[in-house]
């Protein structure tokens, strides 16, 4: 599927810059003939690949930082100690991962940080989470039915406190910039159920199973 | 609501000395060797964020063409039929379009719109829930299972737009619901 929102996302970005220029008449005062097509290979093309870099790159600090701080957790038995508090609920969410794996604590601790809107710290603890799920993966390079569960509880997030959201209302002069969190937290809620519920439906279908399969 | 205010700005503030206070302290307490174990830890940092690189080159590549040759506004031409539909305006479309794609363009939007029509209006209101409830999903799918070199993707795309696509209506309806 990402193969195909892939395809689509650079065959009509490209298209409709195409047409836009094509249809646009050529104005003699412009330095460029093509405007949209030079702002795709600009912003779009290079300036995308040079973002992508610095993101990775500047990941790299507060990931090495987290990963670390996760270690001495996972050394004090913190991790397994936050796996067993909420065994009841993580052990029906992912059945295919043990209820003491690492990979458990470091999921817990990953939408902990989300929900509390943490993200630096959500990022490397959800890596460190998926790194530990592909442990369990007996067929490297395909996702296993708790990473798409987990990937999707990750995308469809319960975020507490939408701390950006509220600093940049209270910015624009609101007369509330907090009263968005309760609409916002049900919101989420809803997806959240949602998604899970979809993902749990789909892990049934017969040529995702098959995926899984050697 | 200004107590709230300040509550939420304290929290965000404290919150990350305070986890990394309580996790040094309790290894050291457990007499964890702290300095080897975060050392040791710490090590894997560079080869995530290298392993990364090309996942998210080709994800951030793929939404940067189609952002910067003007596809967005033709989309949210095409889909405002469906949106009047639903109580949703249509300012409020490329919102919903951009926020699983990108968090700083969706940040972008979002501001533009509130200094545009207000906070405190009812499509200020809704872009403010659209971004606080959403997540930058194409984002996460490449990162995380990029960390993990998974190519094939199985339900999780498919299963994270259906969840976008209900917490944007979720948003639209709550919103008209309470301020409406």
């Amino acid at each position: 599927m990402l193969n195909y929102i892939w395809l689509s996302l650079i065959v009509i970005g490209i298209g409709v810059a195409v047409i836009k220029d094509l249809s646009q008449p050529a104005d003699p005062a412009a330095d460029t003939r093509y405007p949209m097509l030079t702002k795709v290979t600009n912003d779009g093309i290079v300036g995308s690949a040079k973002t992508a870099v610095t993101l990775a790159i500047g990941l790299i600090g507060i990931m090495a930082m987290w990963l670390g701080v996760m270690k001495i957790a996972e050394e004090a038995g913190l991790i397994s100690k936050l796996a067993s508090l909420l065994r009841p609920v993580t052990t029906r969410l992912f059945p295919d991962v043990p209820a003491d794996h690492p990979a458990m604590g470091a999921m817990i601790m990953n939408i902990s940080a989300n929900m509390l809107g943490l993200a630096n710290a959500a990022t490397p603890l959800g890596l460190k989470a998926m790194e530990e799920l592909n442990k369990l993966n007996k067929k490297i390079g395909t996702a296993t039915d708790a990473m798409c569960t987990f990937l999707v509880i990750n995308t469809s997030n319960v975020q507490l406190i939408p701390a950006t959201v509220i600093a940049i209302r209270a910015a624009a002069g609101s007369a509330n910039p907090t009263e968005i969190i309760g609409p916002a937290i049900v919101a989420t809620s809803i997806s959240t159920v949602v998604g899970v519920a979809t993902v749990k439906l789909l892990a049934k279908i017969p040529a995702y199973k098959r995926q899984l399969e050697a | 609501m200004g107590i709230l205010l300040t509550i939420i700005q304290t929290a965000s503030v404290i919150a990350i000395p305070a986890i990394v206070l309580f996790i040094v302290v309790y290894g050291a307490i457990k007499k964890v060797k702290i300095y080897e174990a975060f050392v040791e830890g710490a090590k894997e940092g560079f080869n995530v964020g290298v392993r990364i690189i090309p996942y998210l080159v080709a994800m951030l590549v793929a939404i940067g063409i189609f952002r910067a040759g003007g596809a967005m506004d033709i989309l949210s031409v095409l889909l405002s039929p469906i949106t009047s539909l639903i109580g949703m305006p249509a300012e409020s479309l490329p919102m919903a379009l951009m926020r699983p794609l990108s968090g700083s363009g969706a940040l972008g939007v979002m501001s533009e719109i509130i200094n545009t029509h207000g906070a405190d209006s009812i499509i200020g209101r809704m872009v403010s829930v659209m971004m606080g409830s959403g997540e930058t999903t194409f984002y996460v799918l490449a990162v995380y299972f990029g960390s993990v070199a998974v190519n094939k993707t199985r339900h999780a795309v498919a299963a994270g737009i259906i969840a976008d696509l209900v917490g944007i209506l979720a948003s639209v309806w709550l919103v008209n619901l309470i301020f409406g």
